[in-house]
C-alpha cells in the first residue's frame, strides 16, 4: 500500500514533467515556423536584387528564362557601365558627404540636448523632452512643402547642402531621446563623484558620460546614418540636377528612363547603395542592440 | 585637517522639510556617525556638507570657513558613496587618479599617491582592472581609494557598507577603522546601523524626523541615553520599555511593574529619582540586564518570576521574552539556565542599569 502511494504522485510528477517538454518542443516548433517564413519574406527581395545586379541586359529582358537564377552566367556589366556611364559614383559622393555631416551634426546637437535635458535638471526640461519627441511624429511628407521655403530663403535649394540642413529635423529628435532615456540610466552618483573630483559639466560629459554611453550614442549614430542615407522626400523635393543628387532619388531617376527600367542597373546600384549601411551593422549591430533595449551600465 | 560645523542648518525639500535646524561641531579628525532610522536626513545632512544639495538656511565651516556656497570640488572634501560609483570605463587606477589628473598633479605625484593608497588598502594587484571585474569589497576599496588619494580635508560616507554580505561588512568596518587610524582625516560617516555606528564612532550623533536627538560618544549613547528614542534605537535587542508606578517604600523607592511585581530602585539612584515619586512612568532595561541570578552583584528583592512565551537560543545567550502586563519584554540569559516555553523562570533585574522615562515629553529622567 505504502509502496502504491509513493508511485501514484512520482508517476504523476513523471507525466507532468513530459508534458512539460512535450509544451517546450511545441513552442520550438512554431517558433521555427514563423522565423523562417520571415527570414524568407525578407530575404527574397535582397536576392532577387543579387541575381538580378549580375545578369546580362539580354537575360534580364528574356521572359522565357528563370527569373531565380542566372542561366547565362554571371556578368560585371551592370556594374561596369553603371559606374562608368551614369552619375552614380557622383550621387555615391554626395551621398557620403551629405551623411557624413549629418551623423556629425547629429551626434554634436543631440548629445549636448539630451545632456542638458535628461540630467541637468531645470525648469521646464520634461516638458521640453517631450516636445522634442512629439516633432519626430511628424513625417517628412508633411514637412517638406514648408521646409521648401526654408531651404529656398536660405538659398540651398538644389544644393545637397540643404539636405545636410533638413535631415537632422528627422535625425536629432529620435537621437536626443535615445541619448535621454541612457543618460538616464546612469547613476545620479556618477556625476556626484564627477563633481567632487572636480569635473566641470563639460568634463563631466565627455570623460564620464560620453565614454559610458557609448553604446547609446552608437546606437544614434547609426540610426542617423540610416536615415540621412535612404532620405528619399527631401531630396526628390529639393534637389533636380544630376551633380547634386544623392544615391536614392538618383538611382531612380537616372535609370527609369520613362517607361524604360534598366532593371540591371537599377539593382546593381541598389547593391552597392546598400553595401554600406550592411558593413556598418555587420560590424556595430552588438551595440545597436544594446544601445535600444537597455543603458546596462551596471557597476 | 579641519573641522566642520553646522550651525541652524535647514534642508527643506518643496513641503517636506529634511532636516529641521541641526547645530553639530565635528573637531579635527574626529570619527563622526550619523546613525538614525530611514528617512530622518543623514543622508541629506551630509550631501549639504558636500556642496551637493543647497542648504535652505543656516551656515556650514568646513576649516573655520563659510562653505555655503562653494561647489563641492572647491570644498576640498571626498566622498564614498553606497553604490560605490565608480567610473565603469575607467580601470581602478584611472578611477583612484581621476580628480588628481582634473587637478593637474604631476603624473608621479599621481602614480605615487595611488600606490600609497593602493598599499593601505591592499589593493595593488587590482590596479588594472575594471569595477565590473571587481567583487563589492574590492569595488568599496577603490572607491575609497578614490578618497584617500585626494588628501582631503574631510572625507565623507553615506551608508559605504550596506550593499555588502554581512561577512564582508563587519571586514569593511574593521578596515575603515584601520585606515582611519592611518590617514588621520575629519570624517562623516552616515548609517542606518547602530552596531556600524558604535564600532566605529568617536561620537555617534543620532537623529530623528530630521532632528538631532543626541550626540554622545558610544560608551555614553548607551548607558546614558537622553531621550526614549535613543534608548530604544541604540541597543540590540531593544531596550524593554515598561510601564511603571514609583512608589515610596520608607527612605527608598520601588518601581512596581504589576500587582506583583516590584522592583527597588538602587540606593544610588534614590536621590535622582525622589521628585518622581507617585508617579506613572516607563522604566527603561535593557535586555542584557534583565538575566537569571547570578552570584555576582544578586539581590534578592530584584529577583522574579515569570512565564516564559518564547525562547531563542543564540548560541553564547539566549533570548527570553514573557509578558507582563499585556507589555512583551525580553531577557538575556545564559543558555544554561533556559527553560522552555511556557515554564516558569527565576529572573533577575540588574537596577543599577535602569532608566526611568517620562512618558509625556519621552525625556530620560
Ligand atoms: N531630492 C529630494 N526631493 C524631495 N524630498 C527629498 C529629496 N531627498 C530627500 N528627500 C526627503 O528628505 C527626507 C530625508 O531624506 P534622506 O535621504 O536624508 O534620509 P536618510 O536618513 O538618508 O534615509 P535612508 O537611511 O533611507 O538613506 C526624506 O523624507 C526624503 O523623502
Ligand atoms: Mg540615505
Amino acid at each position: 500500500m505504502t509502496s502504491a502511494a509513493l508511485s501514484a504522485p512520482a508517476k504523476r510528477r513523471l507525466g507532468a514533467r513530459s508534458s512539460l517538454r512535450r509544451n517546450r518542443r511545441w513552442a520550438l516548433i512554431t517558433s521555427y515556423v514563423f522565423l523562417v517564413i520571415f527570414a524568407i519574406f525578407f530575404l527574397i527581395p535582397p536576392y532577387y536584387m543579387i541575381v538580378t545586379a549580375f545578369k546580362s541586359d539580354a537575360e534580364v529582358a528574356h521572359m522565357a528564362t528563370n527569373p531565380w537564377i542566372i542561366a547565362d552566367g554571371i556578368t560585371l556589366d551592370q556594374f561596369r557601365i553603371l559606374l562608368t556611364q551614369t552619375d552614380f559614383l557622383t550621387f555615391f559622393k554626395n551621398t557620403v558627404i551629405v551623411t557624413l555631416c549629418v551623423v556629425a551634426i547629429t551626434m554634436v546637437v543631440s548629445v549636448l540636448a539630451a545632456f542638458s535635458l535628461g540630467r541637468m535638471k531645470f525648469w521646464g526640461s520634461s516638458v521640453l523632452a517631450t516636445g522634442i519627441f512629439l516633432t519626430y511624429l511628424v513625417p517628412d511628407t508633411l514637412l517638406f512643402i514648408p521646409l521648401f521655403q526654408i531651404v529656398k530663403a536660405v538659398g540651398l535649394l538644389n544644393s545637397y547642402w540643404g539636405m545636410v540642413l533638413v535631415y537632422p529635423t528627422l535625425t536629432v529628435p529620435f537621437c536626443t531621446w535615445i541619448m535621454i532615456g541612457y543618460f538616464q540610466s546612469i547613476p545620479k552618483e556618477l556625476d556626484e563623484a564627477a563633481l567632487i573630483d572636480g569635473a566641470s559639466h563639460m568634463q563631466m560629459l565627455t570623460k564620464i558620460f560620453i565614454p559610458v554611453a557609448l553604446p547609446g550614442i552608437i546606437a544614434a549614430m547609426i540610426f542617423a546614418f540610416t536615415v540621412s542615407w535612404a532620405a528619399f522626400v527631401y531630396p526628390m523635393a529639393f534637389l533636380y540636377s544630376a551633380d547634386q543628387q544623392v544615391l536614392t532619388v538618383g538611382t531612380v531617376t537616372s535609370l527609369i528612363r520613362a517607361d524604360v527600367y534598366k532593371w540591371g542597373m537599377l539593382m546593381a546600384g541598389a547593391l552597392l547603395a546598400a553595401a554600406p549601411p550592411l558593413v556598418i551593422y555587420a560590424f556595430l549591430m552588438d551595440y545597436y542592440i544594446a544601445g535600444l533595449t537597455a543603458g546596462a551600465t551596471k557597476g | 585637517m579641519a573641522e566642520v560645523a553646522l550651525r541652524n542648518v535647514v534642508k527643506r525639500f518643496d513641503e517636506v522639510e529634511a532636516v529641521r535646524s541641526i547645530n553639530l561641531d565635528i573637531p579635527d579628525n574626529e570619527f563622526v556617525v550619523l546613525v538614525g532610522p530611514s528617512g530622518c536626513g543623514k543622508s541629506t545632512t551630509l550631501r549639504m556638507i558636500a556642496g551637493l544639495e543647497e542648504v535652505t538656511a543656516g551656515d556650514i565651516y568646513i576649516g573655520g570657513e563659510i562653505v555655503n556656497d562653494l561647489p563641492p570640488k572647491d570644498r576640498d572634501i571626498a566622498m564614498v558613496f553606497q553604490n560605490y560609483a565608480l567610473y565603469p570605463h575607467m580601470t581602478a587606477f584611472e578611477n583612484m587618479s581621476f580628480g588628481l589628473k582634473l587637478r593637474r598633479f604631476p603624473k608621479d605625484e599621481i602614480k605615487r599617491r595611488v600606490d600609497n593608497a593602493a598599499r593601505i588598502l591592499d589593493i595593488a594587484e587590482l590596479l588594472d582592472r575594471k569595477p565590473k571585474a571587481l567583487s563589492g569589497g574590492q569595488r568599496q576599496r577603490v572607491a575609497m581609494g578614490r578618497a584617500i588619494v585626494r588628501n582631503p580635508k574631510v572625507f565623507l560616507f553615506d551608508e559605504p557598507l550596506s550593499n555588502l554580505d554581512a561577512k564582508l561588512r563587519v571586514q569593511m568596518r574593521t578596515e575603515i577603522k584601520r585606515v582611519h587610524q592611518m590617514v588621520k582625516t575629519t570624517t562623516v560617516y552616515v548609517t542606518h546601523d547602530q552596531v556600524e555606528a558604535m564600532t566605529l564612532a568617536d561620537r555617534v550623533v543620532v537623529m530623528n524626523g530630521g532632528a538631532i536627538e543626541q550626540i554622545a560618544s558610544p560608551h555614553d549613547l548607551y548607558h546614558n541615553p537622553k531621550t526614549r528614542f535613543v534608548a530604544g534605537f541604540i541597543g540590540s535587542p531593544a531596550m524593554n520599555f515598561i510601564r511603571c508606578h514609583m512608589e515610596q517604600n520608607g527612605a527608598g523607592l520601588r518601581a512596581r511593574i504589576s500587582d506583583k511585581i516590584s522592583l527597588p530602585v538602587p540606593a544610588s539612584l534614590t536621590a535622582r529619582y525622589q521628585p518622581h515619586s507617585g508617579k506613572a512612568l516607563i522604566l527603561g532595561l535593557r535586555p542584557e540586564h534583565l538575566t537569571e541570578p547570578r552570584r555576582s552583584d544578586r539581590d534578592q528583592n530584584c529577583e522574579f518570576d515569570i512565564t516564559l512565551d518564547v525562547v531563542e537560543p543564540m548560541g553564547m545567550e539566549t533570548m527570553v521574552y514573557f509578558t507582563v502586563d499585556g507589555q512583551e519584554i525580553c531577557g538575556r540569559v545564559d543558555p544554561g539556565s533556559a527553560k522552555g516555553p511556557g515554564e516558569v523562570m527565576r529572573l533577575h533585574a540588574n537596577m543599577n542599569h535602569m532608566h526611568l522615562i517620562d512618558p509625556q515629553t519621552d525625556a530620560v529622567l
